[in-house]
């Protein structure tokens, strides 16, 4: 019973705990969204896109052939 | 979700005004440059002796683009009107790409000091973003006109990306870390991709003049500055606007 009980000062801790590692993964998988399109405007191989997108990777230095 | 949700809308509301506002700039700075390229391009292309297209081949993942040798296989946007809304569209989307970047590490850094972020440090932040992903890989491999021939592409996007990470991570330390040996690592790790050196091509023959090149790498660098700048500080105003939306519908 005791080692399950939490005192006040850890209960008022933890909603606070919870939150941050759920802003964290929140903004981890923003963050693999934002390099997924960046990697898919920039530097997909597919023709379609490349050409699509063509004056934009020579406007920011990406790598084009 | 609601830290995922204000990172999404800030970096969708950033990045369609940042992208519609550089594709403005690129239609009088890097656009013309990139037609007048291809001109010299499409020029050089008849004329080019068969030994050097032979070395080009060789050698070279020369900058071929689909539109000259795979004009009826590959659809390509039209010159003009076309053309453009595909290069704004592109822009949006590497504006929303980036912002999403940014708006993560804002929620990140507010997260943890329970401040919000200000305009002014989201142009700090958006002036790394600068650092990272347009000075560093730009001194290895600068910004290229179309006709211009360059070392096989996939060379050149492995050491453009490892150049972009070991600088965010050498700033990374040097800013967060604050200690001499932890910075003195960082300049290292910024450092260690230009020392290993960019991909590049022994011989380059292109007609493309040099001046038009270096105009060139100006107006991308200007333009990417500005991209930034731009990014930087919209994105933050963005996401402390949202984020306080969400924070106050959490408490009520």
């Amino acid at each position: 019973m005791s080692r399950t009980t939490v005192t006040h000062a850890e209960a008022g801790r933890l909603p606070i705990a919870a939150g941050q590692i759920s802003r964290l993964a929140q903004s981890l998988m923003a963050m693999a969204l934002g390099l997924f399109i960046v990697g898919v405007v920039g530097f997909s191989d597919i023709d379609v896109v490349h050409n699509a997108a063509h004056d934009v990777r020579h406007s920011n230095a990406f790598p084009c052939h | 979700m609601s830290t995922f949700r204000s990172i999404v809308f800030s970096s969708v509301v950033a990045g369609f005004v940042v992208g519609a506002m550089v594709t403005v700039i690129q239609q009088f700075g890097t656009v013309p440059l990139i037609l007048k390229a291809e001109v010299f391009e499409k020029a050089a292309r008849p004329h080019r002796s068969e030994a050097a297209a032979a070395a080009t081949q060789e050698t070279v993942a020369a900058h071929d683009h689909a539109e000259h040798e795979h004009a009826a296989e590959t659809w390509e946007p039209r010159d003009g009107l076309e053309r453009n809304a595909y290069t704004a569209a592109a822009n949006v989307l590497t504006a929303i790409g980036f912002a999403l970047l940014l708006a993560a590490f804002f929620a990140l850094r507010s997260g943890n000091a329970g401040s919000r972020v200000s305009w002014h440090e989201g142009l700090m932040w958006g002036l790394a973003g600068f650092s990272v992903f347009a000075i560093a890989p730009g001194l290895g491999l600068p910004p290229e006109l179309p006709g211009v021939p360059a070392a096989p592409l996939l060379s050149r996007q492995i050491w453009w990306v490892v150049a972009a990470v070991a600088t965010a991570g050498g700033l990374g330390l040097i800013f967060f870390r604050r200690s001499v040996p932890a910075s003195i690592a960082g300049l290292i790790l910024i450092m260690l991709p230009h020392l290993i050196g960019a991909p590049e091509l022994e011989h380059v023959e292109t007609n493309v003049p040099t001046s038009l090149s270096h105009q060139f790498v100006v107006a991308v660098t200007l333009t990417n500055l500005i991209f930034w700048s731009m990014l930087g500080g919209l994105t933050g105003v963005a996401f402390a606007h949202f984020d306080r939306d969400t924070s106050h519908a959490n408490a009520t």
